[in-house]
């Protein structure tokens, strides 16, 4: 139930490698392609809460994201360009967007879990790109700049923002271990695996649910944030059904309800879709064909494979 | 010696229909604390509907539950629980990918303070972690302590329900037939268990191997058709010709 050494380990390589690898090879590509393995990683690992480990497997996700992303840009277009108030406003309306959509969503379950949070992404959706006057419509919110954290020291340039989103991105996953790692964490994963039994054992189960949609809501929100500095530009497609959507393959991909699932994932995702669609505009075809590979070869997802690998060769 | 007797569990006129089927109609009992009542009665008579009721799986459509003298009737099954009742289920009704260690500990942090703390690992629960190792030694389980319950076999799940019911301290055990599906050594096992438990612990338990319910028994609740047929020790239930009726048939024929 604690990190295990193997898990520390690889958490440290892969710090090491996070921190050295843009001087490595200091490429402006690699560095921005890195920068959106992080903002993602804080975006998949927020669902993950959720639908990996909760079991509730929402497909309206990107409207938090988004939604925190156009709270900052509103923020900044109309009022005030504080990165501060600007995480701020992100992550609260993201959080109470959260709120009513747990209010609503939580009152089914299964297959109509997924089709009411579809309908309520949508609605976000529709809302974003229908109030024209007021959030730009399909032109997106451009213009919302580099920010300034302190006076001088201004988020620009590929490094200083990818290792500010590397920070982040840390944050988020050591808030996710620990509460993974928590007896609510614990409580999470039992409704996931019997929710009937669980009524019987004295768990307010809805509280639960609600109060996991609420964080992995305000995470989603910082990630959206976040997104939405470093493109100094936001656009429907931040609420759309298809980030929601890859999003979830991703937790899938990578294995849901594993911390590090969500990360390797993203990265894999990220990267067929950059790198193979150099080679091929066909990228959605091999994305399809890793889908499809990891339901018929692992179902628990790449990080849920190995880890039982793992355990089976350490206990034989 | 003679405390006054503290009604643990009682039932006034508890009726349920499922669209238009009556499945229970005006139930009433009563068990005292530290009774052992066992609930027989043929196959479809709302023995496990009744069950439903006192934890508040769904609600009655008429009559009332109390637990402990409050009147429980409309409570959320959680509620129940944090009153000290606690049960089992019929079919095997566990977590079966998590471990037995993980089972349990979902059993005892349903009632203790610390079921809401997201900022400390379950490691750091002590008394938690202690009182989950004390309950695998007393039913000599620690080899599987990290088996999935899953890999366990059906006996041992069987086992595993019942201390899921009492880990969390429950002063109300229900059993909905603890031995069903279990070998003849199984079933003296399991019996024996029941047989040592706290004599200060409610139990109301169903059973349907009718040597065991009456072994168990303090008193006896006969359920047919939804009402109940009969209440009375075991040696009056043992007597009363309309209840081997029921069970041998209505015909007459078979009088043994």
């Amino acid at each position: 139930m604690r990190l295990s050494f193997r898990q520390a380990l690889l958490f440290l390589v892969l710090a090491a490698v996070a921190v050295v690898y843009p001087f490595a090879v200091p490429s402006y590509y690699f560095t921005a392609l890195l920068t959106q393995v992080l903002i993602f990683s804080i975006f998949t690992m927020s669902l993950n809460l959720l639908a990996g480990y909760t079991g509730l497997p929402s497909l309206g996700h990107s409207a938090l994201f988004g939604g925190g992303a156009y709270a900052a840009a509103l923020l900044a277009k109309y009022f005030s360009h504080s990165v501060w108030l600007g995480y701020g406003a992100g992550i609260l309306a993201a959080g109470v967007l959260a709120a009513l959509f747990a209010l609503i969503a939580l009152r089914t379950t299964q297959v109509y879990f997924l089709f009411i949070t579809i309908a309520l992404g949508q609605l976000i959706w529709a809302i974003v790109f229908g109030w024209r006057s007021f959030t730009g419509g399909d032109d997106g919110l451009p213009g919302i700049g580099n920010p300034f954290i302190w006076s001088t020291w201004k988020l620009s340039g590929g490094l200083t923002y990818y290792f500010f989103a590397l920070g982040l991105f840390i944050i988020v996953a050591y808030i996710t271990y620990r509460i993974t790692t928590s007896p609510f964490g614990h409580v999470l994963v039992g409704i996931r695996e019997n929710e009937s039994r669980i009524r019987h054992l004295g768990y307010n189960v809805w509280l639960y649910k609600f109060t996991v949609f609420v964080l992995s809501g305000l995470l989603a929100g910082l990630g959206g944030v976040t997104w939405a500095y470093y493109n100094g530009f936001v656009s429907p497609r931040d609420t759309s059904f298809e980030l929601s959507a890859e999003a979830l393959l991703i937790v899938i991909l990578g294995g849901r309800g594993t911390l590090f699932g969500p990360i390797v994932g993203t990265i894999i995702v990220v990267l067929i879709k950059n790198i193979v669609a150099a080679f091929t505009q066909r990228w959605l075809f091999v994305l399809g064909v890793a889908y499809i590979l990891t339901i018929m070869y692992a179902r628990t997802g790449i990080v849920g494979t190995l880890q039982a690998r793992l355990k089976r060769r350490t206990t034989a | 010696m003679m405390e006054p007797m503290i009604k643990a569990v009682s039932v006034e006129n508890l009726s349920r229909s499922f669209e238009g089927i009556q499945a229970l109609s005006n139930v009433s009992f009563t068990a005292n604390k530290g009774e052992r009542l066992v609930i027989i009665g043929p196959n479809g008579a709302g023995k496990t509907t009744l069950f439903h009721l006192i934890t508040g799986e769904i609600p009655p459509t008429d009559g009332r539950v109390f637990l402990f003298g409050q009147n429980a009737t409309y409570m959320p099954p959680y509620r129940r629980t944090q009153l000290g009742i606690a049960r089992t289920f019929q079919i095997t009704n566990l977590f079966p990918n998590l471990t037995l260690q993980e089972n349990i500990l979902l059993a005892v942090l349903g009632v203790s303070r610390q079921k809401f703390m997201m900022h400390h690992p379950v490691s750091s629960c002590k008394e938690i972690l202690a009182r989950i190792d004390r309950f695998l030694a007393l039913w000599d389980l620690q080899p599987y302590k990290q088996s999935l319950v899953r890999d366990l076999s059906y006996g041992v799940q069987r086992q595993v329900e019942v201390i899921m019911a009492l880990s969390g301290g429950a002063r109300i055990v229900l059993l909905d037939e603890p031995t069903s599906g279990l070998s003849a050594a199984e079933t003296k096992t399991m019996t024996s268990i029941i047989l040592g438990l706290d004599p200060e612990m409610t139990l109301i338990i169903i059973e349907h191997d009718m040597d065991v319910a009456f072994r168990l028994a303090h008193t006896m609740v006969v359920l047919h058709h939804g009402m109940v047929l009969a209440v009375g020790p075991p040696a009056e239930i043992r007597a009363d010709l309309r209840i081997k009726e029921i069970y041998l048939g209505a015909e007459g024929q078979a009088t043994c």
